[in-house]
């Protein structure tokens, strides 16, 4: 069974009662109780103002954990190649779109339409960061942040240099919403280096597995956890946070998981 | 890189069902668009149809997934032998060690376009028998694939754009280069929608006429849709004569703007240049290069920069477009289908509908097709977001590879 082994540099981290990874680490350590609220967004600043201007929620969580990550990691961002795996695009944007084509007027904006690619937040990441670098932009539905963790982890061995994964996920508005009920806006980002870096704080070896996934305690992560795919790292995220050597299964597939193997260094 | 060989490959589009057809079409210089008559769409403009698509009949227990693109998908699985080749490679390396990546970039949001005309007129509720996550969901279609064949490995869709299917071929190369996988599932599946038709009519990018690529009159593209697929596995220490490999790839980001290419081709430039030095070739070993060439006047023109610093004006190229339509996150794996056709066949596809070269473009931009040994092939990808990739393709007997160690 092959096993990828990386190192983890930086993490970004934003959710409902997560402003960010440091802040994250005393909740996930039990310091401070988990309180549930709303996912606070900000307009990302790094954009040139005809974009910040365009730019949706998915786009300002992806940037805002992509660069808490980068700014850990200590990296020249623009020399960083990335990888982005988001379960859907920007759901709001693409609710108007087919309300406008199911109505009479199906005139819809060149800027809705650029915004409704599935890379839209790789696109924005790439003018703001200058990074003339490969992404990859992937989705695989509720499994998408174990396909971009194996995606980021086979970059970062094969091409012997470190990258970037955001994972990141925003809500569709009604009526999208009830058949997909993704709760809040999650996004998290890993920095990944191939070898042992001063900025290393934790070693993951990752491997297929029929194992279940792991569930957590606390009932109000769990259900973030099952709603939004990009927190299908909670159990990952928590295991580096408390600093235990260890494994944990991140669901992925129906037909595998992730078996994670984590040493702190 | 360590080479990857293309052990069975099919496509799918408005030139042909299967490589025969396809093949056929290409000798004959058959264009495959038709004025637009898809669904209620008003706009004037001409697009590349898949015959036969909504007659396409999913297995009963695959029922879930039924929307276009998803059949067109099945459509084009079923041509050339492909699912057979893959039963055996899940036998010879089993069903865990196969990745499927699988581009789209729309993948079935038309059923949910079509589903919002049935909203409930009370509540705005999707009707019941919608169901988003096998269709509207952009991993559908790597999702019905998976279950088609009942594969049980990595399994990821990719959605850059028009870049997403050559993109596939990278994502496969790593995972096989890191072990993971022993062989690869890629292709790309886009098909028409009203999102796309009306989305590029909101940009005036689309033609009235056929496009032309490159041409001087060249005023935007024509969309298309296309099922294209390969096997990927690591390429043997010894292969046929005319197997296909893939040698190089190269990708980059523009960091420019969202729908609009770095004028210079900065982005595209860099990736043809990945493709070279990933492949140890320099640009006077490539026999032809597959241009993105969607027929805009912006597109061609960065393109013609980057491929002109780096390769002159000699060497002989085309667009396919004129012929199957931009078939957007299908293009990558179908136009690396093409080349692997103009490899084994020693055919290079002349472009079609393009009448008089830009003379401000003065590529060795070909306009019928030329026969002669084809050595090694280019096929460029560019897409929205300022998303590049460039594949490298080599014929078996005339390449010197890269074993995987």
């Amino acid at each position: 069974m092959t096993t990828l082994t990386t190192y983890i540099d930086g993490i970004g981290l934003l959710g409902p009662g997560f402003d960010d990874w440091p802040s994250s680490i005393s909740i996930f350590t039990g310091q401070h109780p988990y309180q549930p609220r709303l996912t606070r967004l900000s307009t990302p600043l790094s954009l040139p103002a005809a974009e910040r201007r365009r730019s949706s929620d998915i786009v300002k969580l992806t940037l805002a954990a992509g660069l808490e990550a980068v700014s850990a990691a200590g990296l020249n961002v623009s020399q960083l190649p990335s990888v982005f795996s988001a379960s859907g695009g920007d759901g709001v944007n693409c609710h108007e779109i087919c309300q406008m084509l199911a109505s009479d007027d199906r005139q819809i904006s060149p800027t809705r339409f650029h915004n409704s690619v599935h890379n839209a937040a790789a696109g924005y990441w790439s003018i703001a960061t200058g990074a003339m670098t490969p992404s990859s932009v992937l989705c695989a539905f509720d499994a998408s942040f174990g396909a971009g963790l194996l995606e980021a982890m086979t970059q970062a061995i094969v091409d012997c240099g470190a990258c970037i994964l955001l994972a990141c996920d925003t809500p569709y508005p009604e009526p999208l919403h009830s058949v997909r009920p993704i709760q809040d806006a999650f996004g998290v980002a890993l920095v990944l280096a191939p070898d042992r870096t001063t900025k290393s704080f934790v070693k993951i070896s990752v491997r297929l597995t029929d194992a279940t996934a792991a569930r957590l305690d606390n009932a109000a992560l769990e259900t973030i956890r099952t709603a939004i795919p990009a927190a299908r790292s909670l159990p990952l995220l928590i295991e580096i946070a408390n600093r235990r050597a260890g494994s944990v299964v991140l669901d992925y597939l129906d037909t595998a998981r992730l078996t994670i193997s984590i040493t702190p260094c | 890189m360590s080479s990857i060989l293309l052990s069975n490959f099919t496509a799918t589009s408005a030139i042909g069902c299967g490589l025969d057809e396809t093949l056929t079409s290409l000798r004959e210089q058959v264009c495959g668009l038709a004025a637009c008559a898809f669904e209620t769409v008003d706009i004037s403009t001409f697009v590349g149809e898949v015959a036969g698509v909504d007659l396409v009949q999913l297995p009963d227990h695959l029922s879930d997934f039924n929307c276009r693109n998803n059949r067109l998908a099945l459509l084009g699985l079923q041509q050339d032998g492909f699912a057979n080749a893959v039963s055996e490679a899940c036998k010879k390396y089993g069903a865990q060690r196969i990745g499927i990546f699988i581009g789209t970039s729309t993948a079935g949001i038309l059923q949910t376009e079509l589903a919002y005309r049935r909203r409930d007129a009370d509540n705005c509720a999707l009707p019941a028998d919608f169901i988003y996550g096998t269709t509207h969901n952009t991993f559908s279609v790597a999702d019905f694939v998976r279950n088609y064949f009942a594969l049980t490995g990595p399994a990821v869709v990719v959605s850059s754009a028009c870049s997403s299917s050559a993109k596939v071929f990278a994502s496969a190369r790593r995972m096989i280069a890191a072990g993971l996988i022993d062989a690869a599932v890629v292709g790309g599946v886009d098909s028409l929608c009203l999102t796309t038709l009306y989305g590029f009519n909101s940009l005036g990018l689309m033609s009235a006429q056929p496009c032309r690529p490159y041409d001087a009159c060249r005023d935007g593209i024509s969309i298309g849709e296309a099922a294209a697929f390969a096997l990927l596995e690591r390429a043997p220490a010894r292969v046929a004569d005319d197997a296909v490999l893939l040698l190089g790839i190269g990708e980059s980001s523009d960091a420019y703007h969202m729908s609009s290419p770095h004028p210079d081709g900065r982005g595209a430039r860099i990736a043809m240049e990945g493709a070279l030095k990933t492949a140890h070739l320099s640009a006077l070993d490539i026999d032809y290069i597959n241009l993105h060439g969607t027929a805009t006047k912006t597109n061609d023109a960065a393109e013609y920069n980057a491929v002109t610093a780096l390769f002159g004006t000699q060497t002989p190229c085309s667009s396919t477009k004129g012929a199957t339509g931009h078939t957007l996150g299908a293009a990558g794996s179908m136009e690396a289908i093409i080349c692997a056709l103009a490899l084994q066949y020693g055919l290079l596809p002349g472009g079609l509908n393009t009448h008089q070269i830009d003379p401000i473009l003065p590529l060795n931009y070909l306009l019928v097709n030329r026969e002669q040994t084809v050595s090694h092939v280019l096929s460029n990808s560019f897409g929205f977001g300022g998303t590049n990739c460039s594949l490298l393709f080599g014929r078996g007997n005339t390449s010197s590879y890269e074993q995987c160690n």
